[in-house]
This record gives C-alpha cells, structure tokens and sequence, in this order.
C-alpha cells in the first residue's frame, strides 16, 4: 500500500506539474492519464475507459488564460487508478468503481483548479520580499523564484492525489462491492452523462466557425451509421 | 474570441539591423526553458519571471557577460509583468533576446513588451486552447473509440498534439529571433490567423465520428441494435441539448457529477 502511495504521488505530481508548469506536453490529459494510473494497477485498458469519459467532459473547460479551471492532471492518474480496481488486463472497468472513478475525478479536478488558484498566490506572496533583487537583475532571485514554483506545484499535485486516492479507494471497493445496478446498465448510464457534455462543449465551442454545427450533425450521423454497421 | 489586432509599434520598418547570431546550445537552453515558462506563474507577475528565465542565457551575451551592468539592467526589464499564451510566448523570447542584445533603447524595449502581451495572448489562446487541444483531444477519443489499444492511444494522442505544440515553440523563438521588432510577420503567418478556422471545422467533423464510436466502445461493445446501445443513442443527444439550453454559467461536469452521485446512491443505499 506505500508502494502504491508512493507512485500515485510522483505519477499526480509530475501529470499536475504538466498542466501549468512545465513541460505542458499534455501527459496531465485524462486520457494520458488515467490509463497511466491504470497502467500502474495492471489494468491499462479499464484506467482508459476512465480517462476517456474525462476526456469528453475535459472537452468542455478550457484552459484559457488566467481563468479557474479544473487540473485534470493529478485527477486522472487517481481516477484510472481507482477506475482499474478489480479489473484484469484489458478488462473494462467495474461498474461501481467505474461510477466512483468518474466521479472521482471530477471532484478532484475540480478540487484541483482551487488548488492552483492557491498556489499562484503562494508563489506571489514568495515573490514579494524579492522583488527587490529582481528589480535589481538578480539572476539568483530570477531562478529561485521559478524553482520554487515549479517544486511548490509538484508537491501541491502529489499531495492531492494521495489524498484524494486513499478515500477513493476504500469508497469504490465498498461502493463496489454494494453495487446494485445491472453492469451494463450502469456503464451505459456514465457514458450517456460524459458524451452527452462532450457533444455539448463541441456544439458551442465551435459556434462562431460558420458551417462547423453542419459538419458536426452530418459527422455525427455518419459515425452512428458506421457504429450501427458494425464498423 | 475577438479578432488580434497587431499594434502599430511593431508592424515592420525597413532598413533593419541582419540577424544577430546565437549559439545552437544557447538555443537549446532556452528551448528547454521555455517549456517551463509557466513555473513561476501568479497573479502579479504572470509570466514575467518566467520571460526573464528563458532570455537569460541569450543575455550572457551582453558586454561584460553575466556581471556586466547591461546583463542586470535587462534582467531586470524582463522579470516585470508580462501575459501571453505560454507557447506563443517563444515569440517574445525571441524578439526581446534579439532587441536586448542589438542594444536597442530600455523605454524602446519596455513600449515593445507591453505592446506584445495582447496579441500573444489572444491569437494563442485561439489557435492552442481553443482549437488545437480540442481537436488533438478528440483524436485521441476517436482512436479509442475504433479500438486502438492504450499504448497506441496514448501515443497517438501525444504525437499529434506535440507535433503541433513543439513546431510552434521552436518556430515561435526562431521568428521572433529573426524578426525582433517585426512581429507583425511572425503573426501573420497563415497557421496563426487562419488555423483556428479550418481546426475548429475539422474538429466538427472528428467530434462527430468520435463520438459513437467512442461511446459503444465505452460501454463495452456488442450488438448495436440491442436495448442498451440504443437507449444510449436515444438519451445522449436529449441530454446534450438539455445542457446546450442550460445557463452558461452551469457547467456540464458539475451536472455529471450530482448525476453519479445519484447512480451511487441508488446502487449502493437503494
């Protein structure tokens, strides 16, 4: 169990360092991950189911500019984590801890972006009794400040997954282990509320593109025609 | 987003200096800062540390090298206040590197940097946050949607959003090098004016396709024409539209998630 403590510390801490710090490569991407918290449980395939619902609900928060957003990096790797309890290799999530991992990760991510807020105003406050050095060219002060950030974000990410993981453990394997619902009932019932968010984001984040809703309606159809194919 | 305006003190003016030269391991320096431009991010500064940070080492260059008055006096110029899109900011990079090293006046400079932050921030957010990352992220749902596994997933995701992310760090820092005070060049390159449009219409398109795909894998494949698949079929748009015609300011995540904590609920309690 340190073990697992340890990992899921360094996996959210570097995946949260990814969102804002550095090197924004996109590895904090849901569907990065959580099949890499997935991976680590050996159970890749039911960490990417999770990270795919997250995905289409990512699709509708933007990271735009200085404004509060969730931080899906650390966030995921807890959810495909916590999604690929009791799963075998290449097995699709449990139904109860697939539920737990969706919703799991929303909190935390939204947990998350409070998060961030929080530690910009701690690296202002770092940065106040030096302004005077860097006024002054400073280049120690420059360096410090950025070292610090960046270490201040690592930990603020790692710290959140390994909250957020130990009571979502214990929570998705009791919620699992209750479970009521039919599985594929309850599966199709998560998949239904994260593509019916992603269909949304994509009709409005598009609108001003003139033609884009046609092309999304028409692309639509044609890929429920080619699903109902059997493609 | 509203369209960028490019501020007249920097459209281009003949008769300008060549290009200074800069070192390959100098350049690979500041490309690695540049991925971390963001470290030191808060709500006074913004990215102005993080500006100062990866100029630094072009700013050796300076008379009388890393002690010399010149190196601290644009240190410092360049740890003020600064707001850009963190790829688009290479631009910047580039360009003030380029004016801090031809010696170019301080009050010159400062007009310089002030005037770049809007169109850098606008024109990045446009492109990258607004229609890159969410084409890239629709990929990435439609490779698992077709069945690709978590490996090839992953992989395809990252290479295309980096291919994209990457070009545009190295090809910003290398136009604003080249151009300095001529950014208006650097931001009429076609991709940035015009590739939101033609993203946001391939992202329709790949949205569109992703989506079913997408969903009946998530849900565990099979037979389309049974109960499941299609009450899914059925009450995905029909919820959709529901959170098309909510407010804006109520987010679909949030509404997802009262939903799941009701499925909880009433899996485990009920």
């Amino acid at each position: 169990m340190f073990m697992d403590l340890v990992a899921i510390a360094l996996l959210a801490g570097v995946l949260g360092l990814d969102v804002v710090s550095f090197p924004q490569i996109m590895i904090s991407r849901p569907i990065v991950g959580a099949t890499l918290g997935g991976l680590f449980f050996g159970a890749p395939f039911a960490g990417m189911v999770c990270g795919a619902a997250l995905e289409c609900l990512a699709l509708e928060a933007l990271p735009v500019g200085a404004s509060r957003y969730p931080e899906w990096g650390s966030a995921s790797v807890v959810a495909g984590a916590v999604g690929s309890l009791g799963a075998n290799v290449g097995a699709l999530p449990r139904p109860g801890a697939f539920a737990v991992a969706v919703a799991i990760g929303i909190a935390t991510a939204w947990v998350g972006g409070l998060t961030m807020v929080g530690h910009r105003q701690l690296i202002a406050r770092f940065a106040r009794p030096r302004l005077d050095r860097l006024a002054a060219g400073d280049m120690h002060a420059v360096m410090t400040l950025q070292l610090f950030g960046m270490t201040a974000d690592f930990v603020r990410a790692a710290t959140l997954g390994v909250l957020a993981y130990l009571p979502a453990r214990f929570f998705a394997l009791w919620c699992d282990a209750h479970w009521t619902v039919n599985a594929p009932i309850s599966r199709a019932f998560v998949v239904t509320c994260v593509a019916a968010v992603a269909a949304s984001a994509i009709w409005k984040d598009f609108h001003a593109i003139s033609g884009t809703r046609r092309l999304f309606l028409a692309s639509l159809t044609a890929g429920t025609i080619l699903v109902a194919m059997g493609a | 987003m509203p369209e960028t305006t490019i501020p007249p003190a920097v459209v281009p003016t003949p008769g300008d200096p060549p290009t200074p030269s800069l070192g390959t391991l100098a350049q690979a320096t500041i490309f690695m800062r540049c991925l971390a431009i963001q470290g030191s991010w808060n709500y006074e500064q913004l990215i102005g540390n993080g500006i100062a940070f990866c100029i630094e080492p072009a700013l050796r260059q300076l008379p009388g090298g890393v002690d010399g008055e010149a190196y601290r006096e644009a240190l410092a110029r360049q740890s003020k206040y600064f707001n850009s899109h963190p790829y688009l900011a290479s631009i910047a990079v580039g360009a003030l590197a380029r004016i801090e090293i031809e010696g170019v006046a301080p009050s010159r400079i400062e007009r310089f940097r002030t005037a770049l932050c809007g169109p850098l921030g606008s024109v990045g957010d446009r492109l990258v946050w607004a229609s890159w990352l969410p084409a890239c992220s629709l990929v990435g749902l439609l490779l698992f949607g077709v069945g690709w596994s978590p490996l090839w997933v992953v992989s395809g995701f990252l290479i295309v959003y980096n291919s994209g992310h990457l070009w545009l760090r190295v090809w910003g820092f290398r136009s604003g090098w080249k151009n300095g005070m001529r950014v208006a060049v650097s931001l009429g390159h076609p991709v940035l004016q015009h590739g939101p449009r033609y993203i946001g219409r391939i992202s329709a398109v790949l949205g569109g396709l992703a989506l079913p795909f997408a969903v009946h894998r998530g849900i565990g494949g099979g037979e389309p024409f049974t109960t499941v698949p299609i009450g899914v079929a059925v009450f995905t748009p029909l919820l959709a539209v529901l959170l098309v015609r909510l407010p804006a300011r109520v987010q679909g995540w949030l509404a997802v998630l009262i939903l799941l904590a009701a499925l909880v609920l009433y899996s485990v309690i009920g």
